[in-house]
C-alpha cells in the first residue's frame, strides 16, 4: 500500500526532469552515438556513411588520444584535491565565528567567479606575461621571470592558479553545509572536551559529507571535460609540446577545426563510458564515508 | 539566540581576559582573510585598471592606470622621456629624434637644447596617473549596454526561477520516494553532466531548428522548465541530509507530499536553493556560448557577453580597455544581488528536526 503511494508520487515528481530528457537530451544523445558509428564530415552532411566500429578501434590507437589522456589525468590529480581543499579551507574561515565584516569578505571572495568568460581570457593572459603582475611577484622574491605559456612545466601549475579564481560556487556549498550544522552538536562536543580541531573531523566534515561528494563528483566530471580556460590561454592550440592538449581540446578541434564529427564523436563516446566508470566508483566507496541524515 | 545562552558567566577578571582573547582572535583572523583577499582579488583589480587604461597602453602594464605624457611648448608638442643625464634621471621633451644622439629640452627652460648621446628609442616615455572614465560611458553606448543588460537579467532570471522550481521537485522525488528503477534513471541523470555537450551540439540545435526556436530566447529558457542534471544532483544531496522523522510525522498526520516538500523540505534548504537560485543566475549572465549560438543576427535579442565579445571582433582590436570597462558595469548586478543574498547563507538552517 504504501509502496504504491510511494511510486505514484515517486513518479510525479520525477515526470518534469523525464519529460525533459525525452524531450531534448535523449535524441540527440542518441543521434551522437550513431555518429559514433559513422563517417561524417561537418562540412558535407549528406554523405554519412555507416562504418561500424572503426571509430572506436581507431580511438584505441590513436597516439593524440593516448597523449591527451594523460594531460587529463594530470590535470585531475592535480586540480582535483585542490578545488576541495582550498574552498573547504576558504568556507571554514568564512563560517568562523570571529571573523568581523562576513557579508564584505564572502561577497569579494566569490566575486572573481563574476568576472565575464571574455574579459577574464584577457586578464589571465596579461597576468602571466613576462612583466606582468606574477612574474613581478616572482622577481620581487628572487625566483626569476618563469616563461609561463612556453615552457610545458608550468602548463599545470598556470591553470591551476586560473582554476583557484573559480572556487567561488564550491566554497558557498561548502559554507551553506557548514550552515547547516546545528551548532547543539559543536556544543555538546565541547562539553566532551573536543578542541577546534577534532570539531571539524568529527561533526563538519561528517555532516557536509553530502556536499563533499557532490563537489568531487563533479569536479572529477569536470576535470575530464576540462576545456575552455585552456582552450583560452593557449589560443586553442595544445600548448608547448601539446602539455595542454586536454582530451576534449582534441575532441573539440576532430569535431570543429577538422569536421570528423563521426570521429569526435566517437572520443565523447569513450570518455562518457571512462568518466561512468569512475563516477560509479565513486558512488561505490561514498556509502564508506558520505552521512545522509535522512538515510540512504 | 543559542550563543547568548550557551556564554557560562565567570567572574569579572576571567570575563576580561575571554574577551581580550575573543578581540585579539577576531583580529588576526580578519587580517588574514584581509590579506588573502588582497591576494585573491588580483584579478578584479586587474580588470579595474585595465578598464582605466587608454586605447594605445596594452594590458601588460602594471596595476596604476598611466598614460604617456606629452607637453606643448610654444606651440608645439613634444613627447617627453624619461633621460638619464650624468647619473641622474630627468623628464625631458623629445625635440629632435636622431639614430645615434638626440635633442632634449627642458619644458621648464625651452631656450636651452640638450644634446643626449644614443637611441632614443631605448628611452621609457615618462607617465602620469591618468585613469580614463571615459571609458565607462563608451562602453556603454558602443554596444547599448542598457537594452543588453535587461536581456540578461530577463533570461537569467526567469531561467532561475524555472530551474530551481522544476529542480526542487525532481530532486525532492529522488532523494524521498522508493520508486522502481530509480538506481537507474539516476544513472541516466549523472550520465546526461557525463557526456561533454560539444557532441550533442549539433543533433540539438537541428531540434531547436526544426520547432523553430532558433533566433528566439526559446532555447536558453524551455530546457530550464524540466530540471537540469546538476540542480537535480545538488539539492538530491542536500535533501538526503534532513532527518526523516519530521516529514515522517507530519505524512502520518495526514501531509500530502506535496504540502511536506512545501512546508517542511523547503524551508530547510534555504541556503542550498538560494544557492542554486544564483549559481544559475550568474551562469546565464555569463553564458557566451548558448546566446551566440542560438541568437545570432538578433542584436535585440542579444545578452552582454556577446556584446563584450564583439569589442575584439566588431569595435577592432586594441580595444580590451572597453571591454574590461564594460565586463566590470557587468559584474556589478551580480555583485550587488550576491552581497544581499547571502544574508540567507549567513541564516543558519531552522533546527525543527532537532528539537525532540
Amino acid at each position: 500500500m504504501l509502496k504504491n503511494h510511494d511510486r505514484f508520487w515517486g513518479l510525479l515528481f520525477l515526470s518534469p526532469w523525464i519529460l525533459g530528457f525525452l524531450l531534448f537530451t535523449a535524441g540527440p544523445m542518441v543521434t551522437s552515438l550513431w555518429f559514433s558509428l559513422t563517417d561524417y564530415n561537418l562540412a558535407k552532411p549528406e554523405q554519412v556513411q555507416f562504418i561500424g566500429l572503426a571509430n572506436w578501434g581507431h580511438m584505441l590507437t590513436d597516439p593524440l588520444v593516448g597523449q591527451s589522456l594523460l594531460v587529463t589525468l594530470k590535470f585531475l590529480l592535480w586540480s582535483v584535491p585542490i578545488g576541495l581543499v582550498f574552498p573547504l579551507g576558504l568556507a571554514v574561515l568564512l563560517h568562523s565565528e570571529h571573523l568581523m565584516g562576513k557579508a564584505l569578505f564572502r561577497t569579494l571572495f566569490y566575486a572573481p567567479q563574476m568576472i565575464p568568460g571574455v574579459a577574464a581570457a584577457l586578464i589571465y593572459t596579461a597576468m602571466f606575461n613576462p612583466q606582468g603582475p606574477i612574474n613581478a611577484f616572482l622577481n620581487g622574491i628572487g625566483i626569476g621571470t618563469l616563461d609561463w605559456f612556453s615552457d610545458s612545466r608550468l602548463v599545470m601549475p598556470a591553470l591551476t592558479i586560473v582554476g583557484l579564481a573559480g572556487v567561488g560556487n564550491t566554497m558557498i556549498l561548502m559554507l551553506s553545509g557548514l550552515q547547516s550544522v546545528p551548532r547543539e552538536l559543536y556544543e555538546s562536543a565541547t562539553i566532551d572536551g573536543a578542541n577546534g580541531w577534532i570539531s571539524f573531523w568529527r561533526i563538519s566534515v561528517p555532516m557536509i559529507s553530502p556536499v563533499i561528494f557532490y563537489n568531487l563528483v563533479l569536479s572529477v566530471i569536470g576535470s575530464f571535460q576540462y576545456f575552455t580556460t585552456a582552450y583560452l590561454l593557449y589560443e586553442g592550440q595544445g600548448g608547448p609540446e601539446n602539455s595542454a592538449l586536454f582530451y576534449m581540446l582534441n575532441l573539440y578541434k576532430e569535431g570543429f577545426v577538422f569536421f570528423n564529427m563521426g570521429y569526435a564523436s566517437t572520443l565523447a563516446w569513450g570518455m562518457f563510458v571512462l568518466c561512468m566508470v569512475v563516477t560509479a566508483v565513486l558512488f561505490g566507496t561514498s556509502k564508506r564515508w558520505v552521512y545522509y541524515a535522512g538515510g540512504e | 539566540m543559542l550563543k547568548s545562552a550557551a556564554t557560562p558567566r565567570q567572574t569579572s577578571g576571567s570575563l576580561l581576559t575571554r574577551q581580550m582573547r575573543k578581540l585579539m582572535a577576531a583580529g588576526t583572523l580578519t587580517l588574514f582573510a584581509t590579506i588573502l583577499l588582497m591576494v585573491y582579488l588580483m584579478p578584479l583589480l586587474y580588470s579595474f585598471s585595465a578598464s582605466l587604461k587608454g586605447p594605445v597602453s596594452n594590458l601588460d602594464s602594471m596595476f596604476v592606470p598611466t598614460s604617456a605624457q606629452s607637453v606643448t611648448v610654444q606651440g608645439e608638442t613634444y613627447e617627453l622621456y624619461e633621460v638619464p643625464i650624468a647619473g641622474k634621471t630627468r623628464t625631458l621633451a623629445l625635440a629632435e629624434k636622431r639614430r645615434a644622439f638626440s635633442t632634449f629640452i627642458d619644458p621648464a627652460h625651452p631656450e636651452t637644447k640638450i644634446r643626449w648621446q644614443g637611441n632614443w628609442r631605448k628611452l621609457t616615455r615618462a607617465t602620469s596617473f591618468d585613469p580614463q572614465w571615459q571609458n565607462y560611458p563608451a562602453a556603454w553606448q558602443a554596444i547599448h549596454f542598457g537594452k543588453l543588460f535587461l536581456n540578461s537579467f530577463l533570461i537569467a532570471f526567469i531561467g532561475m526561477i524555472a530551474t530551481v522550481a522544476s529542480s526542487t521537485v525532481v530532486a525532492y522525488g529522488f532523494s524521498r520516494f522508493d520508486i522502481p528503477g530509480k538506481p537507474i534513471l539516476f544513472l541516466v541523470l549523472m550520465g546526461t553532466i557525463i557526456l561533454p555537450g560539444e557532441v550533442t551540439l549539433i543533433p540539438l540545435y537541428t531540434v531547436y531548428y526544426k520547432l523553430g526556436w532558433v533566433g528566439t530566447w526559446l532555447p536558453l529558457l524551455a530546457p530550464l522548465f524540466f530540471a537540469n542534471a546538476y540542480n537535480v544532483f545538488l539539492l538530491r544531496q542536500f535533501f538526503m541530509s534532513i532527518p526523516r522523522d519530521v516529514d515522517e510525522a507530519a505524512m502520518m498526520d495526514g501531509a500530502s507530499p506535496f504540502r511536506i516538500l512545501v512546508s517542511i523540505i523547503v524551508p530547510q534548504s534555504w541556503p542550498a536553493l538560494t544557492a542554486t537560485a544564483l549559481f544559475h543566475f550568474f551562469y546565464a549572465w555569463n553564458d557566451f556560448f548558448a546566446p551566440f549560438l542560438y541568437l545570432t543576427g538578433k542584436p535585440d535579442l542579444a545578452t552582454l557577453p556577446i556584446g563584450l565579445a564583439s569589442f575584439s571582433t566588431v569595435h577592432g582590436p586594441n580595444q580590451s580597455q572597453l571591454t574590461q570597462a564594460a565586463s566590470i558595469m557587468a559584474t556589478v548586478l551580480p555583485l550587488v544581488v550576491f552581497f544581499l543574498a547571502q544574508r540567507v547563507f549567513m541564516r543558519g538552517v531552522v533546527v525543527t528536526s532537532l528539537e525532540k
